[in-house]
């Protein structure tokens, strides 16, 4: 495996690179495809930089095209974090962002962030990054009082966290902290783990109550400190430039640590990696099981080999206990396939845990597609590790938005690969993602439920459905937002909001805000609908409505139509009005109002249709299902 | 830089060094093009800061790593500062490598 620096999940940048840039810089007009394909390789930070300036001339146009979404990060330092905001857009790129930074002078951090009327805050950021150093924390030098020490890491997090509210505040953005990296020097050698106030002590205290303090709310927190330990402390940190420039680690580092911001703040916009796609042989045991037999496979203790595939296995499934999905994609019998996770002893990984399995002699991008589909998500959610080079070549050609880590022919790597390559980031970990891949193996039941009855109105009716609507609460806001953020095909207008954002929603009293929850024969679906309606004396206009893909064509949308349709009627409206806002990836609801019974009144100004419903002649239909509706005041149970 | 003396003293070696020299320049000329994103570059013995646009201190750093990294040495934060354009740069590596 080459060095961590460079990268190694991704392929290097080919030879030909800086010719493709320059003819990109020439061309009339530049895709998002065209430079996200550029910035899949691992790049080095001039690179980076000439990749970025693309971005930065083109930004307009990639923006409208809609499939990245745009980004603007604060940055608020007491260091130099010009390079890293050099080598952000194009590493974001990687990770379906566009993002642009906005600095503040240097030495200004405070000023900007508590100065409502600072340029940090009229340039309207939506993340601002907070990057304070130990120095500017008061935790470089040792403090040798037990109190001191204690003092001292308190001061530090009062002071950030007089910053943090600051952004809320003043900027109302989102924040990103950091945990710090502890220095490459001791002063008492080993020791230094052992007194209070040592710079290593201070530090790894502040981290921890860092971490402690911020549980619960939305602020990002980047682990600078395991980033800098996985590189090695003395490699991170490099005294000169830090002497020279106030560089807060080595140049080389630099293009890991914007990939880590990026996936960061890729995860908050939900746009982390959903599925890990696994093959076969070789890739969970070594050997190859239609040759070998399940008594001939590599697999287990006792040898290297066996181990190492062993390792992928076990990092596999705590992934799907995380929430992460698993498949199989493999080129085998399917038969073949099976024996081993119903007769080897040692396999970790059993044929329950995987939630779609395909083996066949299909060409795997077919099979990756089909995998995706049977899932309800999009193929940009998928992680396809696979040790043979030519099966991976051939996946990134007909699918590039599939990720492909580079894993070699050892497998002993592949473990610490891809976890390096960063493809699942969470900003969150609740109950939802304890029972996620549990819930999607339901929706695989489900599926051949619905091949055997045939009849789809028997078949909802076969589903025994409950579904609970109730407006916002604080209990559901998280998931609220995850919602928001993240649905892109059935999602009426796109619209993405905070969770500070859907607090206020919940308090408007001028808004109806709706949480759908659907539970079935199979399990519980948990939230899968977010509604809002602004209330008018006339018209309740559709402010937001997005669905989960999962419950697609259960009539769910029927049931919110008919209670929010109930709402207005009684609060004296005479229609409900919606519109339909295009994007790349929501062709899926065009035809939504229609289909419930609006009418179309115009069309939308910059793209997109009006609908209207009239109240008078609407009556709700008969729906397949129980309904539970709640009103404000009461509670929803968890 | 050598002085007229040295040059017209040992031909054979003031070949080797020439040829040595231009073998420098040219990956000097390509860490350029990369470091300060040039389109393309012609190289001369007093090019420095004042002459390109893309060249501040900034970039100056990565140009410096850049330069460390291809030769596989280190340059002292003194040597750094020494340097007024990219011919004593050159001549720094030679010594560096001899």
């Amino acid at each position: 495996m080459s060095d961590v620096l460079a990268l190694p999940w991704l392929l290097p940048a080919p030879a030909d690179f800086r010719a493709r840039v320059r003819a990109l810089k020439a061309a009339d007009a530049v895709t998002a495809a065209d430079v996200v394909a550029l910035a899949a390789y691992g790049l080095d930070l001039s690179q980076l930089g000439s990749l970025g300036k693309i971005v930065d001339a083109r930004r307009d146009d990639l923006g409208a095209e809609g499939r990245l979404r745009p980004v603007l990060l604060g940055i608020a330092a007491t260091h130099t974090l010009d390079l890293v905001a050099e080598a952000l857009p194009a590493t974001a790129l990687r990770h379906g962002l566009l993002v642009d930074t906005v600095q503040t002078d240097y030495g200004q951090l405070a000023q900007a962030v508590l100065d409502p009327a600072s340029s940090l805050a009229t340039a309207k950021p939506d993340f601002v990054l907070l990057a304070l150093d130990a120095g500017a924390l008061g935790l470089a030098r040792p403090q040798f009082e037990a109190e001191a020490a204690e003092a001292a890491v308190q001061s530090a997090l009062d002071y950030v966290a007089s910053l943090r509210d600051g952004v809320r505040a003043n900027i109302g953005a989102g924040v990103v902290l950091h945990t710090l990296a502890t220095p490459a020097e001791s002063l008492f050698g080993s020791y230094d783990a052992r007194v209070p106030g040592s710079v290593r002590w201070l530090i790894a205290r502040f981290n921890q109550r860092l971490a402690q303090e911020i549980a619960g709310d939305a602020d990002l927190l980047l682990d600078m400190a395991a980033l800098a330990e996985t590189v090695g402390l003395a490699r991170w940190h490099d005294p000169l430039r830090w002497h020279d420039a106030k560089m807060p680690c080595a140049l080389d580092a630099i293009p890991l640590y914007a990939d880590h911001l990026s996936r960061l703040l890729a995860a908050a916009r939900g746009l982390s990696r959903k599925c890990l796609v696994l093959d076969l042989d070789n890739t969970l045991w070594g050997g190859i099981i239609g040759d070998d037999g399940v008594d001939g496979i590599k697999l287990g203790q006792g040898s290297a080999r066996g181990e190492a595939h062993l390792a992928v296995q076990s990092l596999a499934l705590d992934l799907r206990r995380r929430g992460i999905i698993l498949a199989v994609c493999s080129k085998n019998e399917e038969a073949a396939a099976l024996i081993p996770f119903r007769e080897h002893d040692e396999m970790v990984l059993k044929e329950d845990h995987i939630s779609v399995f395909v083996a066949n002699w299909t060409d795997k991008a077919t099979n990756l597609k089909a995998i995706a589909q049977a899932l309800n998500i999009g193929t940009d959610a998928l992680v396809f590790l696979d040790d043979n080079p030519a099966e991976r070549e051939r996946v990134r050609q007909e699918l590039p938005e599939v990720a492909v880590p580079e894993v070699g022919d050892e497998p002993s790597d592949y473990v610490r690969l891809l976890s390096l390559a960063g493809y699942f980031e969470a900003v969150a970990f609740n109950d939802e993602d304890r029972k996620r891949a549990d819930m999607y193996q339901a929706n695989a039941q489900r599926a051949s439920a619905l091949q055997k009855v045939g009849n789809l109105d028997e078949y909802l009716a076969s589903l025994d459905m409950e579904c609970t609507i109730a407006p916002f609460d604080d209990l559901g806001r998280a998931r609220i937002a995850q919602l928001i953020n993240k649905s892109n095909q059935f999602n009426l207008t796109t619209r993405r909001y905070t969770e500070a954002d859907v607090a206020a929603i919940q308090a408007d009293p001028a808004k109806f805000t709706m949480q759908v929850r659907l539970v079935d024969r199979f399990g519980d679906n948990g939230m899968i609908s977010v509604v809002i309606f602004d209330r008018g004396e006339q018209a309740w206009h559709c402010d937001t409505w997005l669905m989960s893909c999962r419950v697609l064509g259960r009539r769910v949308e029927e049931a919110v139509l008919a209670h929010v349709a109930q709402a207005a009627k009684s609060a004296g409206a005479a229609r409900l009005t919606g519109e339909y806002i295009p994007t790349p990836k929501n062709v899926l609801v065009e035809k939504h109002f229609e289909k419930l019974g609006f009418a179309q009144i115009g069309d939308r100004e910059g793209g997109g249709t009006q609908w209207a419903l009239d109240l008078a002649s609407y009556a709700s239909p008969d729906l397949p299902m129980q309904i539970d509706a709640k009103t404000a005041g009461q509670t929803v149970p968890a | 830089m050598h002085t007229p003396a040295a040059k017209a003293g040992a031909t054979r070696k003031m070949k080797k060094d020439q040829m040595e020299r231009s073998e420098i320049t040219e990956q000097l000329t390509e860490i350029m093009i990369d470091v300060f994103d040039l389109d393309e570059l012609d190289y001369r013995d007093d090019l420095s800061a004042a002459d390109i646009e893309e060249w501040d201190s900034l970039s100056n750093i990565r140009f410096m790593v850049s330069v460390e990294k291809a030769f596989g040495f280190r340059l002292s934060n003194s040597e750094i500062e020494s340097l007024d354009n990219v011919g004593e740069m050159v001549d720094l590596i030679q010594q560096k490598l001899a």
